[in-house]
């Protein structure tokens, strides 16, 4: 490309960590606020698009050398070892636990069983929109 | 609470996450493939056993109680069903292993092929209306990627019809699912039946319970709605259509019974549409597989007037009527894929599937003759084997009901039926040996036989030893038409 788009380049390079930032305290403040695995996913997966839009393909290829469709295996093994757990306690598939902890310079903490299962569903859908969107992509050319 | 109803979906589930990292190995794939659903017959094969023994296991999802999580249930005839469609993934695996490319495994075939398994297993066993609709998603999404694997130009339109088809039942499975929402305010199905059961209005519930008819219709291909099957069946290849041949219509039938039984049964409207659909399914069908000359197309056209059979069963609506229904359903899921893969092992030897353009297969390859001859006997409904036994079920059980007009035209059916599995066995097996491919003669077969040869064995047992799988094929019926064991079981009522 000759004429490089420096405003974007510039622009995306300090909005697209805002997003990132923004998808962190958005997948934290699920199951009790609203946010969560799904929304806190699809805004990761939005900054990234930002970064594939603004430069170009290759270049961010290099940055992310991830397989997308592994990402999306990796979440939804999380997921449903995360159902799997309470199973071996003899609760039945999927009940959550929780459990509050003092945890120092945090304070008081909710640590729930909840959030491992997010953090796969938070995989599965960054994986499968990137994926989406880099397969039609690529078809293009 | 029994943790076991939830693994003949987890299982495949877990699995077929864990085959997604191995995308291009072949050896794990299949061994982890084998394995799974190896597991899965023997848990599912356990868990009809409990049932049989102890009564209904249930599940409740997340520890929620009943009415308001998802419970999973598994009663005689949900359980016996994973169990047969367990069994037939294994022979269609086994199948696909000596058929398929090598390319075709690599595209995520086998993590796809236990979704699907997942998307069956879990309609067969939820206990929840939304969660039925949300595995039918799950296996319909699976079956679109298996259906159109490969990408022939064929392939791709066919399947494009069976997507959009199928997206649109969906759609309106939704919107029904809202109305009965919005009607009773619960979507668990044991309590949705206590709730009908006591509303006095019927005229909202008849509406969505033909709502209902119209979405199951349309998956299990009931008369004027089976448009779609006969083409989308007849484009992927042989193992995929033995699977969806024998397992995704029942999927439909399945769900209709269970909904009928269990949430509609006070309507009689509603059975006498089921009756008159179920005679017209059947003829319909059997008079497009009569003119069709072409062995997979025949085979699906012919799913259709099968389907007609068991719709007639619901629709008679007595305890011998639903043993009989059940009895044809599980031969039929047996029968069907069986000759799915005979028609890709004639496929194979002589590469067509045009009946004009093979003859004399039974010169050539006689095992495939006679094991065809007696699954297509067996279709047909010719004592000893299981076919007939269904039928005769049904048949008497419309005797005893005095429905005479529709017990005439499944006779005719079945007589229809009879000729066209002679006409594909008297114009591609007997006469002189002509085949498209010259080297057609000496193709060595056997292997492909194998994974067949169970199902051809379990027709004739179920023909054969049919007094203790009638007997079974009872006390399912009672179950099911007595819904307050399941009631009970599932809402932790004693």
């Amino acid at each position: 490309m000759k004429n490089t788009p420096v405003q974007l380049h510039v622009i995306t390079r300090i909005v697209a960590f805002i997003i990132l930032a923004f998808s962190v305290f958005l997948f934290f403040a699920g199951h009790n606020n609203p946010g969560g695995g799904f929304i806190g996913g699809l805004m990761t997966a939005a900054a990234l698009v930002l970064l594939y839009l603004s430069f170009d393909l290759k270049t961010i290829k290099r940055v992310i050398p991830f397989n997308y469709s592994k990402i999306i295996g990796a979440g939804l093994l999380i997921a449903i070892l995360t159902g799997i757990v309470g199973m071996l306690f003899g609760f039945p598939f999927l009940t959550q636990f929780d459990e509050y902890y003092h945890i120092p310079l945090l304070g008081e903490t909710h640590a729930a069983s909840a959030l491992p299962f997010d953090l796969g569903i938070y995989l599965v859908v960054v994986g499968f929109t990137l994926l989406v969107i880099l397969t039609v992509a690529e078809d293009d050319s | 609470m029994n943790n076991l109803v939830i693994l003949p979906i987890l299982i495949p589930l877990l699995m077929g996450v864990i085959l997604i990292f191995f995308k291009d190995s072949k050896s794990v794939q299949r061994t982890v493939s084998v394995i799974s659903v190896g597991l899965m017959i023997a848990v599912s094969a356990y868990l009809t056993y409990i049932v049989y023994t102890e009564g209904i296991q249930t599940t409740e999802l997340g520890d929620w109680p009943a009415p308001f999580g998802i419970v999973l249930v598994a009663d005689l005839l949900s359980s016996s069903l994973v169990a047969l469609s367990s069994l037939l993934s294994l022979v269609c695996l086994f199948f696909a292993y000596q058929t398929f490319s090598a390319e075709r495994e690599r595209n995520f075939f086998h993590p796809f092929f236990l979704f699907l398994m997942v998307g069956v297993n879990g309609s067969f066993l939820t206990g929840d209306l939304f969660n039925l609709f949300v595995f039918f998603e799950v296996m319909l999404i699976s079956s679109f990627i298996l259906i159109s694997m490969g990408s022939k130009q064929y392939q791709l339109r066919e399947s494009l019809k069976y997507v959009i088809i199928n997206t649109v039942s969906s759609m309106f499975f939704v919107a029904a699912i809202a109305y009965i929402y919005g009607v009773t305010g619960t979507l668990n199905m044991a309590d949705l039946a206590v709730k009908i059961g006591e509303l006095e209005q019927t005229g909202v519930i008849s509406v969505i319970a033909v709502l209902f008819l119209f979405v199951f219709g349309t998956k299990s291909a009931i008369f004027p709605l089976y448009y779609w099957l006969p083409h989308s069946y007849f484009a992927p290849p042989a193992a995929i259509a033995a699977l969806f041949g024998g397992l995704l219509t029942k999927v439909g039938v399945y769900t209709i019974m269970r909904t009928y039984t269990l949430i509609f049964p006070h309507d009689q409207t509603v059975f006498q549409i089921l009756l008159i659909f179920g005679g017209l399914t059947m003829f319909i069908g059997v008079l497009g597989a009569v003119s069709q000359f072409d062995f997979k197309r025949i085979l699906a056209v012919h799913i259709v007037s099968q389907v007609g059979y068991m719709i007639m069963g619901i629709g008679i609506f007595t305890p011998l009527a639903i043993a009989g229904t059940f009895y044809f359903l599980a031969h039929n899921i047996i029968v069907k894929s069986a000759l799915f893969l005979f028609a890709g092992v004639a496929e194979k030897i002589t590469g067509t599937s045009h009946l004009k353009q093979m003859s004399g297969l039974l010169k050539t390859h006689p095992y495939v003759g006679w094991l065809f001859l007696i699954t297509a006997l067996s279709l047909a409904g010719i004592p000893p084997l299981s076919g007939f036994f269904g039928k005769f079920a049904l048949i008497i059980a419309g005797f005893d009901a005095g429905n005479y007009f529709v017990i005439a035209v499944s006779l005719a059916t079945g007589v229809l039926t009879l000729f066209s599995m002679m006409k594909i066995f008297m114009t591609s097996f007997w006469g002189e040996v002509k085949m498209p491919d010259p080297q057609a003669k000496d193709k060595k077969v056997g292997s492909l036989l194998i994974p067949i040869l169970p199902l051809v064995a379990l027709t004739i047992l179920l023909g054969v030893a049919a007094e203790p799988f009638m007997q079974f094929s009872l006390e399912l019926a009672e179950q099911l038409m007595d819904p307050s064991e399941y009631i009970n079981s599932v809402l932790n009522k004693e």
